[in-house]
């Protein structure tokens, strides 16, 4: 960080009144490999204490809804993809949600338990790779990601097959999905799925013990569970803060009642970065388990519904939302008889569960600040939108 | 924490069984080659990456057949242009979301294969550049004119019209579609199949009804013919 060049410093010594206050601003980012994109802390320092920090972010902007304002409803279907880039499968249904509560669609069967193995599957692609970076962070630099990555491959490979591509999928339709999988499709999956536990046994062994982990993690970045609430966060940060709240419980969206599983969380009043660590490693089994439940109830079928050929809602106010990876995902839409929408909101968890940055970053040290960050996990892509 | 550093050499144990396991079984392989996707139909020739120059199946061949890269137009057997599918509709260019497909329509009709003359694009260009390989124009495509192509090996030094398609640089055959993806195509054909079938089915159960309506009106005049003879008389 003291590499600055004459020329061009980015950081700057504060003076009060003339008076050399001994506190330096920083400014990390947005080109810093810690910030997970294109995102600025403005950091303000005493000795290696944090004081002050402010997010500063918007580097991204792409002008998302103001664009889906002016196309049919289908055609911001792919640009919901690029809202947040690890998990465009469930990105697809929160949309796909709102959309079908405006006009009346059923789901049938087989794409219901189809959008649940999708989004279980891209939880498992999040988390790990949450997991992976966040490690990363704290200078496990290359082989826990690596290793997260390897098993990331393996479920790209699956959405490849099924939706003809590996992140930007655009799978999710309105009543339904675009196309059925591909024939042995669900075998593979349950190949992946059988052999996940393993990796996840070994992940575990490799960091939940780690002394190195547990000392950089354990007491750094409290997020007291008032806070959380009263902040809205959602997700595994909000989980991990001792507040037991999971949309697919609350909301019970899609088929979700018809599996058992449980919702992790911390049961203390207080979540730190290692609360959020392992809360996201303990969904990963629970979300295995669903997977298993669904790829053994799953049954042949059509997967898409009636939906009418040209999408154009009566007039309503609608809100969709599903417990993204990161948290609540919602789309609020505002139908005014066209085939455009006159309103298109998104709720993305990531910028607000960033809001939080700051309190939590508060008298720690500079370098846990980069690791706090790590542990909200948050995507650019979707703060900025 | 027990002994310091108990977790730390439990982890150091993971590495190493990695380390020596990705030796011996694929799946702890870090990198992985194209060909070694675990149980994915790959075509022939999987994995020999890149292949030898000028083939035309050079890059297509070592990605997944679901794969999709950008779009490509049909035409089925014979001369290209002759055998276009597209008829200039515009619905894609209409429903694209990032709008990069630019299309004018030909001034006369052509027919293809027997069928109803229609138009065929005069000018299709397609930029690349913009596409983001969602796959709506697919989708609204009433005439399965246009598909997904899986090439990838785009890159050109060319900044201006490098990366902007043109109606013959989109033009590919069926049987290249069916290559480079088997079972999409195929299902495909299935159904424009039966589609056809249905019509035709269709066409020829209304010419039959409209017979038997003339029929029937024929005798009904007779009939009346034959009453109003009698009334005359
Ligand atoms: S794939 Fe999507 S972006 Fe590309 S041309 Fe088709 S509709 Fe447009
Ligand atoms: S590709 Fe299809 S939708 Fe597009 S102009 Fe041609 S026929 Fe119409």
């Amino acid at each position: 960080m003291s590499s600055a060049t004459a020329t061009a410093p980015n950081y700057e010594l504060i003076q009060q009144d003339g008076l050399d206050t001994g506190l330096l601003e920083v400014s990390m980012g947005p080109h810093h490999p810690s910030t997970h994109g294109v995102f600025r802390m403005d950091v303000k320092l005493d000795g290696e204490t944090v004081v002050d920090l402010s997010p500063v972010f918007g580097y991204l902007h792409r002008n998302h809804e103001k664009l889906a304002e002016n196309m049919s409803y289908l055609g911001s279907m792919p640009f919901t993809d690029r809202l947040d880039y690890f998990n465009s499968m469930t990105n697809n249904w929160a949309y796909a949600l709102a959309a079908e509560k405006l006009v009346e669609i059923e789901v049938p069967e087989r794409a219901e338990y189809l959008r649940v193995i999708m989004a279980e599957l891209t939880r498992l692609v999040n988390h790990l790779s949450l997991v992976g970076f966040f490690v990363n962070d704290l200078g496990a630099l290359g082989t826990p990601l690596l290793y997260a990555f390897r098993e990331r491959e393996k479920i790209l490979d699956l959405f490849e097959q099924a939706s003809g591509a590996r992140m930007m999928c655009n799978y999710f339709r309105f009543g339904g999905l675009r196309n059925d999988v591909p024939e042995g499709w669900l075998d593979r999956a349950r190949e992946v799925v059988d052999r996940f536990p393993v990796f996840l046994d070994e992940y575990e062994k490799l960091l939940c013990e780690n002394e190195i982990i547990l000392s950089r993690t354990q007491g750094v970045g409290n997020l007291s569970r008032d806070l959380a609430i009263s902040a809205g966060i959602t997700g595994p940060m909000l989980r991990a803060s001792g507040e037991r709240y999971d949309l697919r419980k609350v909301d019970r969206y899609g088929i979700y009642d018809r599996f058992q599983f449980r919702v992790p969380y911390s049961d203390g009043d207080v979540g730190d970065c290692y609360d959020r660590f392992i809360v996201r490693m303990l969904e990963m089994r629970e979300s295995i388990g669903i997977l298993k439940q669904a790829l053994d109830g799953i049954e042949h079928g059509p997967v898409l519904g009636n939906a009418p050929k040209v999408f154009k809602p009566k007039p309503a106010e609608v809100y969709g939302r599903v417990e993204a990876p990161k948290g609540e995902l919602g789309f609020y839409l505002i139908a005014d008889g066209t085939p455009k929408p006159y309103r298109y909101r998104v709720r993305p968890p990531s910028l607000i569960n960033l809001t939080v940055l700051r309190d939590m970053c508060l008298g720690q040290k500079v370098a846990d600040a980069v690791i706090i960050l790590g542990s909200i996990d948050i995507v650019l892509g979707e703060v900025d939108r | 924490m027990s002994l310091l550093g108990g977790g730390i050499l439990k982890g150091m144990a993971v590495t190493l069984r990695n380390f020596v396991g990705s030796y011996f079984d694929r799946d702890r392989l870090t990198t992985n080659d194209y060909a070694w996707r675990a149980g994915d139909s790959l075509p022939q020739h999987a994995g020999e990456y890149p292949k030898e120059e000028g083939e035309q199946l050079r890059d297509t061949t070592t990605v997944s057949q679901y794969s999709r890269n950008f779009p490509m137009l049909l035409h089925d057997e014979g001369e290209a242009m002759d055998t276009i599918r597209c008829v200039a509709c515009q619905i894609c260019e209409r429903e694209c979301p990032p709008q990069c497909i630019y299309i004018e329509k030909s001034t006369e009709k052509m027919e293809r294969g027997g069928n109803k003359a229609q138009f065929y694009p005069a000018k299709f260009d397609i930029d690349v550049s913009v596409c983001m390989s969602c796959q709506i124009c697919v989708e609204v495509c009433p005439f399965d004119a246009i598909v997904m192509n899986s090439q990838f090996e785009l890159s050109t030094s060319n900044r201006f019209g490098g990366l902007l398609l043109r109606r013959d640089d989109l033009l590919k055959s069926n049987g290249y579609y069916h290559k480079i993806h088997p079972e999409e195509a195929a299902a495909r054909d299935r159904r424009m199949a039966e589609e056809k079938a249905a019509k035709e089915a269709k066409k020829k159960a209304a010419a039959e009804a409209a017979r038997k309506k003339a029929e029937e009106k024929a005798k009904a005049e007779a009939e009346a013919d034959d009453k109003k003879q009698e009334d005359t008389q």
